[in-house]
């Protein structure tokens, strides 16, 4: 059984798991699906400085924060006791891409010559943990979702905004992949 | 009333009138929070949400099994490599339609009895230009936020940093969100 859980899980098993999440904190608790909330919760419990946007009672939405602090704890558990011993298979074409663009592909889950704590304070660091880190979170907030929120949530409560928002995520990121990043990677 | 007042009232009334018009139009976006709490019920901080907390290290387990977390299926997905992530949001998607229609269709109501609450989202042009941020975001880090908590909690301790900058860009959207179109 271990060993079955050990290998990386098949598409349709995460999904599966991944969708029961939204009827899970509906039944639970009438709680809707959504992670990027979380951060604001930050903001409102820690620096809200008056600003009306958290100005509100975060401790009835802690339960968002559990939520967050359980998929950080899921992390440790399935990294430290269901952790797959195989290298991670990535598409061929996928590989050949990263390398023309100089990037080292590993056998991690990340690439450990961007993720790593030395390129902290190089050109990389910033653009990879400080810039997007800070797209990510202005921009979900701006979008009123992420891809729990709209994409999962959202699609499933038949929202067409939540559509919208979907599409524009794969934009955003197609653009970054193919048009941007190509020119980023001149500057490491 | 002579007619001197009147046209005074009528005035003054015309004048109400016009600076309503020329009033800034308030943006009605969505200022309260978006992953809705409609339990009705009292809930204590620990023993009403220990039970989330537990839901989130079997999704957070998930997310690193299913390498959803990793930077290189992101990569894969944004161009066109693999079916994996694909295979996985199509899933959940269909998933959770289900799930819903099904609570919607028999009325099920949640464990603490109480009708299940659904809400309509509101367009605004946020799901537009903030969606499209976000992609420019996802593609580089690898991560939506549910993906940054099980990627720190991974071992790549360093996304921290990333997840202080997310944390930043949402006070900063705060800061500014009066002044963005929506």
């Amino acid at each position: 059984m271990v060993e079955i859980i050990k290998q990386p899980w098949t598409w349709y098993v995460a999904g599966v798991l991944i969708g029961l999440t939204v009827p899970a904190l509906l039944l639970l608790g009438n709680k809707h699906f959504g992670v990027s909330s979380s951060l604001r919760h930050i903001c409102a419990a820690c620096m809200p400085s008056k600003i009306p946007f958290f100005q509100y009672d975060w401790k009835k939405e802690a339960w968002n924060l559990f939520f967050v602090a359980g998929m950080l704890l899921g992390g440790i558990v399935a990294t430290q006791f269901l952790s797959n011993p195989d290298p991670i298979q990535i598409s061929s074409q996928t590989v050949q891409d990263l390398q023309a663009l100089n990037i080292e592909v590993d056998h991690n889950l990340m690439p450990s010559s961007i993720f790593s704590f030395d390129n902290l304070f190089t050109m990389k660091g910033l653009i990879f943990f400080v810039l997007g880190g800070f797209l990510v979170g202005f921009g979900t907030r701006y979008a009123s979702g992420c891809t729990s929120g709209h994409t999962i949530m959202g699609l499933s409560n038949l929202q067409w905004p939540s559509l919208v928002a979907t599409c524009c995520f794969m934009i955003g990121g197609l653009a970054m992949t193919h048009l941007i990043f190509p020119w980023i990677v001149k500057l490491f | 009333m002579d007619s001197q007042t009147l046209l005074k009232t009528k005035l003054d009334m015309q004048l109400v009138e016009n600076n309503r018009k020329s009033k800034p139009v308030v943006v009605d976006h969505p200022i309260a929070c978006e992953a809705q709490n409609d339990q009705l019920s009292d809930e204590s901080l620990i023993g009403s949400n220990i039970k989330y907390l537990l839901l989130g290290v079997l999704f957070g387990i998930v997310f690193v099994k299913a390498e959803i977390i990793s930077w290189y299926r992101i990569q894969e997905m944004f161009r066109f490599h693999s079916f994996h992530m694909y295979g996985v949001i199509g899933t959940a998607v269909l998933v959770g339609m289900t799930s819903v229609w099904i609570i919607k269709k028999f009325k099920i109501k949640t464990i603490q009895g109480e009708t299940v609450v659904f809400h309509d989202k509101k367009f605004q042009w946020g799901n537009v230009i903030g969606s499209t941020l976000f992609g420019l975001g996802w593609a580089i880090t690898g991560a939506c936020p549910g993906p940054i908590f099980a990627q720190i909690g991974s071992g790549f301790t360093v996304v921290s940093i990333t997840l202080l900058s997310a944390i930043a860009g949402t006070w900063v959207y705060g800061l500014v969100r009066e002044k963005l179109p929506h």
